[in-house]
Parts: C-alpha cells; structure tokens; sequence
C-alpha cells in the first residue's frame, strides 16, 4: 500500500485531522477516505474488482491455487519491466527497446549455457552486464549525446530484435540447465514438518503481514506526527485488515499448492528495494526532479545528465533480468520472445499512475498496474476469450484507467 | 465628461469556498483609458474575465451594461461580437504560424472553407500599419521579439473591430523602448475612438496612459480616482492598495561597513559570453565586478542588457557558450564549469521565472526546498524525511509562506509564496553570495516587502548579494551601489549616495562602441533618455 505524496495530491485537510468522525458510521468516513485518495485507491479497487469479477465468470477457477501460482509466473516479467519502466517514463522518457533486449538477453543466454556450456550462475552474470551494456549505450546517447529517447530506443528496439534473429539463427535453442530454469519456474524448497502446506512460504507470508503492518503503522505515526491528515482510525483498520487479508490468502493459496515462486521472491526484492530508492533515495528523488521540471532541476544543481544514464542503464539491467526469466520459463530462446513487452510494460505504468509529462508515479502503481493488465489476460484466457478480443479489451482498459484519472484530476481542480 | 460605456454594477462572483468579488462596480467612460490596479488576488482579472465571457452569465450575480444595453455573455465569442476583446498576459499567437494566420485565427477570410489569402494579406497589411508595426504579414511569428508580438495580438483585435480592448499587464514582459510603443498605441487607439481598460503593476505607466484608475481590495472597489487630479500620486494609489499608509516600501536597510582589507566574496572579472545560437553575437561583453560581504549591490538594465546572461553563464554556465573571464571568491580563483561546482563554491542563482527554472511545480513545498542541498538531509545517499521536513518546516515559519503544511504542492501557491519556497531553497542550500535575477516580478505589494526584509536579513548575516532588476525604485531603495549594463557591457557603478532614476537610465541607455550589433528584435538601441514611463 502505497503512502507516497508524490503521486497522490491529498486534497485539502478537512478540519476534523481526520481523528475518526466518531457516530457517523462506517461507510461514510470510508466513502469519505477512499474520495480524497481516489487517485492512490483507484487503481487497486480496480484490480479488486476485476479479480472478484473474473472469480464470479470462472466459476472460481481464477483463484484456484494453480492458477495463481501460473499468474505470478506468467506476469513476473512484464513487472520487472514494469518498475524500470516507471522509472524512465517518470524521468520524462520512454524506452521502446525492452521487449527487443529481453530476447536478445535470452539468445545470449543460450548461446552461453546452450551452446558454450558454461556454467549457468556465471552466464546469468554476464548477462546481466550485457543487459547493462546495452543500457548505459542508450542512456549515454539519450543523455549525453542529446538524441531523443523515443528514437534512440526505437532504433534500439529494432537493432536488438535483429541481433536476436542472427545470434539464434532464426531457431529455437533450448533447453536451459536444470539450475537456471529454477529462476523461470522454480519454487521454494521445502522444510520441516509435512503439514498440507508448504512451509517455508507460510513462514514468508507471516513474515511479510507482519512487515506490512509494522511499516504501515510506523507510517501512520509517523504522519500524525507531521500533523498532517491521516485515515480515520476506522477506516485505517479497515485498510489494515484488508492488506493482510489480501496477503494471507495469495499466501494460503500459494502455500497449498507447490509454494512461493522463486520469481515472486525476487520481485517482491525488486518492488521493496526500488520503492524505497524512488521515495528515500537521493537518486530517486533526483529522477523525480528532472521528470517534472528539468531546467529548474539543472539551475538546483541535479547531474541530470548522470541520473537519466542511470535510468536508462537500470532499465537495460531489469530488461536483462526479465529475459533471463522470459527465457527460462520458455526453457528456450526463442527470436519471437519479448515481442511488444515494451507496451505491456508502458501500458502497465500508465495504467497504475504515471504523467506522459513525467514527473508523477510510483514503483508500486506501475506493478498495480501490471497485474490488471495480468489478470485480465489470465482471467480471458480462462474464459477462453480469442487473442483479438483480448487485446481489444486491453486497450480499452488502458484508456478507461487513464480516462479516468484525467477526469478526476480535472474534477479536483489541480 | 463623456458618457460611461461600460458599466458594471455589484458584480458577485464566488467560487467553491472563496468569494472572489463581492460587491465590485466599474464605471468606464466612452474613449478613456481607465486602469485597474491592485494587489494580487484584488479580482482584477475575475473580474475581467466576467466581463468579457470567460465567466458566462448565470454564474455571477450583478449587472453589465455595455452601450447601454444589459450583456448576458455566454462565451468570449459573445462579448468579442459586441467589440469587447481581451487581450492576456501570456500571449494567445501560434509560434509557428504567420502574422497575418494569427491575426485571423479563428476568423479567416475564406471562401467556402478556402482560404481567401489576397483578403487575408492585404487585411491583415492594413492592420499591421495600424498599430505601427512594420512587419511582413507572412512573417512568423516566432521570428519577431515578445514586444511585436503584443502589437500583433493588438491587430488581432482590431481585426475584430473592437470596441472596448481589455489588456491585461501588457508590458509585463516588454523592455522599456517596446513599453513605451504600446504605451503610445494605446494613446493613439484613444483618439480612434477605442475605449481601453488596462490592469497594471507598474504606477508610472497607469499615471502615463490612463485618464481614470479603479483601485481593487479583497474583491471590493475602493475608489475610483481621476489620473489627472493633483492629488493622485503614486503614494496614493498604492495607498488605495494595500489598505494602509506605505510610506516606506522598503525595509530600513543596515548600512554596510565595508572591510576594506576583504577581498570581495564574488569578483567577476572579464566575463564575455556568446549568444548560444547566433554565435558573433556577444551577450555579456567583457564585465568585471565585484560584490563584498554584507552588501547588497544591484545590477540595472533595460531588458536585453544582458544581466540574465551574465548571472546564468557565470552560475554553472548556464546560458550561452562562455568565451573569456575568471570568477574569484574571496579572492581565490575558483571553477564554476557546472551548477554543481558553483553550488559547491557557494553560490546561488535565484532565478527570475521561477515556474520554468526555479521550481518543480507538481512537486510539494519540502522537497523543492531540499532539493539544491539534499545531501544536507541525506545520510549515505538516503534522505531523512523527518529532518527534511524540519528544514521545510523551519523555513515556512520563517520566511512566512503561507501554506496549509509542507506538503503542498507548490503549483498551488499564489506566486509571492513560490517565490519564497524559491529562496528558501537556496537559503537552504547555506550560499555565501546570492544573484537574485528579479526576486520581486509579478507578486504583490505585500510580498514584495517581506521578500526585501529577508534579502536585508541575508546582508546583515555577511552574505554577498547580486541583486538584479527591472525596478529601479527598488533597487535606489535595497542597494549599497548599483551597476549598470547596457547591450551586455558595463557602463556605470553608482554608489548609494549619488543614485537617482534619472542617473540610472542614463547610465542604462548609454550607447557603447560602434563595434555593438543592434541585437534582435528586442535588442536596446535606445538612446533617448527619459523614457515615457519615468
């Protein structure tokens, strides 16, 4: 749950500081809430929605516990390339190269362990730097040279799906190590006693709803602090409970069935760890600045020459990292791999929040947004909605998210 | 006297949780120009913006009388058919377009949805001759300076056979040669018969053009006061103002006492810079000065003089292509290649538009104050929101910017409170020399005295300030000395004691070596003294 001020604008402080409107009920102060941050909630009611949705259609196979597993793993990916996205549209770029660099990551990975046989942690190493060569070689031409970004990774998206095509030979090479598949498609072992759960993933579950609640009480204190507006009591428990609840059930439904994926483990890293250099960091807080005004940004003294690098290195890692994933999963490199990734990963940033100007979003709205994106695609296949409708509804979902938060930002005014 | 033309009686306009006019009448004869002035937020331009349709009938209460028939505009196209046309501050022309395009946009000769451009040409060649410029009509309009651009948005409403021309702060932006030349068309418009409301900061000009001035407070009209009375001085009008005697509108300056000894904090020495395209042009042309601790000194110029130029290409090289020139502090010999180096040496650029250079608007009020200096709240490339937010806190009581907590977005405040979010985050940024390129444009009377106690302040504290502006009343009133610049050299230094507005613009308007180019558009050629505004 994200408390971030930047994305969302709270409205004015109702006089009251929000210390609970006590005899008023509980809908009322939770409308009330959800209205002054509907630019924070929305997306996620969305989601909410959209599951709960698909669960009625399916007849409850959306959350059967192999299909969630199949969820996380089918749209990790897409959310690793989702958060550096985040990152560069809110620098006031865009990269258009990612899905080309996701297979051409994939194509170096199995000419390594495939086809050099060599030893898999050292290829997904040296992959990993590919993918930040490929990077820092656009970000220096975006950054340094000055070549706008849409045209730099345009070229980049085209020059990368070709190297793909000639590094593979136009073929499918595969299989991967049994090691390096684990990162696709492994899953946690398994300790302990047998109880009809997996173990070591309720122990992270637990772990996780107790972080959760540490960090969102620790927030809220902190804001009354502040003395700035916080939720209603009511409605903070509400949130509260409504946070682990969510957390326990993908938990439960994870634990009765092969446990937490490997995948899910390292994004959730990946989400934390950016969420808290996007908010806390002086880099974030520099990418920031030169996405909403970057000539005052250059007059207050920000490198904005080494912070776009920067971003656009991290994207190429991230990319690197997904295709390693992409590649795994597959448990093949393939040259049609990571096609349009790059606009499921856009699409996925703009729906969870960013500014086509720059300057607004968060690590957490992008993967918000990628998961309505994942599961109306999992909830359609499971319907067995044809390909062209589903894009057809995927497009209309990206411009009724957006739609909507133009519409509200007018209505409030700002 | 003249029959009014326009009358508008207790005009109300609210808007969700704030009453912008409440009780606000208006009465403008036929063929004067009648000013309106007052603080920001007085409602000047609500209530332009009522008048001319912005603001449709039905969501204002009172009555407009235009010609002596009740307006009931529903849109600006409403009022525009009755020759009531308005021209904004920030100009409404397409860059890209030419003269004779814009002068029509919206209203073309065409025939049948085709363009009619003999019409069109020789139409907009008449109007241009009008107001006086001398301009091909296919001209682009990003090919001519800001000052003719006021004069195309001025054919532009002639095109629309106007009546009544509403211009708000026309000369905001123009130098004082472009000033006066719209100044003079409003006056010949006049005898054309053209009744013109014009809203102002600047008191000279409204004593220069205007036959009668309204004065706005809160909302409400306080007075109307006929311009050619004896008894309306300047004083009186900003009186009218501010609600309250203003006899001095600047804090009482400590005298600084100069260490003679001291090397200056800032000495510039030699600085010559090169326009960043038409690179023979020199913007800044071999300057050299110097600022000591604990003093304030100015820099006058007309717009073009190249002050901007010389604080920003001296501040990190941020203008221009840098040809020649040392900056020393405290004597030493220092680098200032990047903002970041001159940061690192102690120096600030306040910026004179603080929505494009000074401040990221989306952003709160915290962390645009942090921002020059995060590393001051930062441990190991982490930021401490807490001690952010005492910074911020610190300075919102300090330096009085009213805002409801830190964490508003600064597009949100009125621009005197941006202005100071702007130095705070400088002073922030713990500076020994200051350039403050117009800290006082565009914000009220109000503000403006605050802003001087908090640069008195920082001279008091011994730091160096470089205070650069277009007002000379409010450099004669803040400075230990003033320099002058004209066509990007230096062409006088003025002590205290001896400066007068009169010597100032000689010095400004001083015409240098043959060798200078005549410049852009808006280059200063002027060699006239006394402007029609002094």
């Amino acid at each position: 749950m994200s408390t971030d001020t930047t994305a969302g604008v709270p409205a004015p402080a109702p006089p009251d500081r929000g210390r609970g409107a006590r005899g008023d009920g509980l809908l009322r102060p939770v409308l009330n809430g959800l209205r002054r941050n509907m630019r924070q909630y929305g997306m996620l009611i969305a989601l909410a929605l959209i599951v709960v949705l698909f669960q009625i259609w399916t007849d409850g196979d959306l959350l059967l516990p192999r299909n969630v597993s199949n969820l996380v793993l089918q749209n990790s990916y897409i959310l690793i390339l989702a958060i550096g996205m985040m990152m560069v549209i809110i620098s006031g770029h865009i990269d258009l190269s990612v899905g080309s660099l996701t297979a051409f990551v994939g194509a170096v990975a199995a000419a390594l362990t495939v086809t050099h046989q060599m030893p898999w942690p050292a290829a997904v190493a040296l992959c990993l730097l590919v993918g930040a060569a490929a990077g820092a070689l656009q970000g220096f031409m975006i950054a340094y040279l000055g070549i706008p970004s849409f045209i730099v990774t345009l070229a980049g998206m085209l020059l990368f799906r070709g190297l793909t095509e000639i590094l593979l030979k136009g073929q499918t090479v595969g299989p991967f190590p049994e090691g390096m598949q684990k990162i696709g498609n492994g899953f946690l072992p398994e300790v302990g006693p047998d109880t009809n759960y997996h173990n070591l993933t309720l122990l992270l579950g637990a772990v996780l709803i107790a972080a959760v609640v540490w960090q969102e009480v620790r927030d809220r204190r902190r804001q009354q602090e502040f003395s700035l507006e916080v939720l209603p009591t009511r409605l903070f428990a509400l949130k509260l409970v409504a946070l682990v609840a969510a957390v326990l059930v993908v938990t439960l439904l994870l634990a009765s069935y092969k446990g937490a994926p490997i995948v899910l483990i390292v994004l959730g890293v990946l989400v934390a760890g950016y969420s808290y250099v996007m908010r806390n960091a002086v880099f974030g807080r520099h990418i920031y600045a030169i996405g909403g005004n970057l000539p005052a940004a250059k007059l207050s003294g920000v490198k904005d020459r080494r912070v776009t690098f920067q971003v656009f290195l991290n994207m190429g890692v991230l990319a690197a990292l997904a295709g390693l994933v992409v590649a795994a999963r597959l448990n093949a490199a393939s040259p049609k791999a990571g096609v349009s990734y790059e606009l499921e990963a856009i699409a996925s940033a703009f729906i969870g929040g960013a500014s086509m100007s720059g300057g607004v979003g968060t690590v957490l709205g992008a993967i918000v947004g990628g998961l309505v994106l994942g599961v109306l695609n999992n909830g359609m296949n499971l319907l067995s909605v044809g390909t062209d409708w589903q894009q057809v509804i995927k497009g209309l979902a990206l411009l009724a998210a957006v739609g909507f938060d133009v519409w509200n930002k007018r209505k409030s005014g700002s | 006297m003249a029959a009014p033309v326009l009358e508008m009686r207790s005009i109300v306009k609210t808007f969700p949780g704030v009453t912008a006019l409440s009780d606000v009448n208006l009465t403008v004869r036929r063929g004067e120009v009648h000013a309106i002035c007052g603080e920001n937020g007085a409602g000047k331009s609500t209530l332009m913006k009522v008048l001319s349709g912005v603001h449709p009938y039905g969501t204002y209460e009172g009555e407009i009388l235009f010609e002596n028939e009740p307006c009931r505009f529903k849109d600006i196209r409403a009022s525009e058919q009755r020759g009531i046309v308005i021209i904004h501050q920030e100009l409404a022309l397409v860059p890209y377009l030419s003269l004779a395009e814009n002068i029509f946009l919206g209203n073309e000769h065409a025939r049948r949805g085709f363009i009619d451009w003999n019409a069109t040409l020789r139409h907009a060649t008449e109007l241009l001759r009008r107001v006086g410029l001398d301009e091909h009509p296919e001209t682009r309009v990003a090919d001519i300076g800001v000052g003719k651009q006021q004069l195309v948005e001025i054919a532009k409403a002639l095109s629309k056979s106007v009546k009544l021309l509403i211009l708000d702060e026309p000369t905001a932006a123009l130098n004082d040669e472009d000033s006066r030349k719209l100044l003079a068309l409003i006056l010949e418009l006049k005898k054309q018969g053209i009744t013109s409301i014009i809203i102002s900061h600047k008191l000279n000009e409204i004593r220069a053009v205007a036959d009668s001035v309204t004065i706005l407070r809160d909302g409400r009209t306080i007075e109307t006061l006929d311009v050619k009375a004896p008894g309306t001085t300047e004083e009186r009008i900003i009186a009218g103002m501010v609600g309250r005697d203003l006899d001095h509108r600047f804090p009482e300056r400590t005298p600084h006492r100069p260490e003679r000894d001291a090397p200056a904090a800032l000495e510039i020495r030699g600085w010559t810079v090169f326009h960043p395209i038409d690179r023979q042009r020199k913007v800044v042309d071999d300057v050299s000065l110097q600022v000591r601790r604990g003093e304030i000194v100015g820099i006058a110029g007309l717009m073009g003089a190249g002050r901007t130029e010389l604080a920003m290409s001296v501040f990190g090289r941020s203008y221009g292509r840098y040809a020649a020139g040392t900056v020393l502090k405290d004597g030493r010999e220092i680098r200032t290649r990047t903002v970041a180096e001159a940061v690192a040496h102690g120096i600030a650029y306040v910026t004179e538009d603080r929505k494009r250079y000074g401040l990221n608007l989306i952003d709160t009020v915290n962390r645009n104050i942090s921002l020059t200096a995060l590393h001051k709240v930062a441990r190991r490339g982490v930021v401490d929101e807490h001690a952010e937010r005492q910074v911020a806190e610190g300075f919102r009581t300090s330096m009085n910017i009213k805002a409801p907590t830190v964490f508003e977005p600064v597009g949100r405040l009125s621009g005197g409170n941006q202005q100071k979010v702007v130095l705070s985050k400088w002073i922030f940024a713990g500076p020994d020399v200051l350039i403050l390129d117009e800290p006082t444009r565009g914000i009220d009377v109000g503000a403006k005295y605050e802003i001087y106690t908090v640069i008195d302040r920082l001279a008091a504290q011994g730091k160096a300030v470089l205070f650069i502006s277009s007002e000379l009343p409010e450099l004669l009133g803040m400075c230990d000395r003033i320099y002058t610049m004209a066509a990007g050299r230096l062409t006088g230094e003025v002590s205290r004691a001896e400066a007068t507005q009169e010597v100032l613009m000689r010095h400004m308007t001083k015409d240098t070596k043959g060798t200078r180019s005549a410049g852009s558009a808006n280059g200063t050629r002027g060699t006239r003294g006394e402007g029609v505004t002094r």
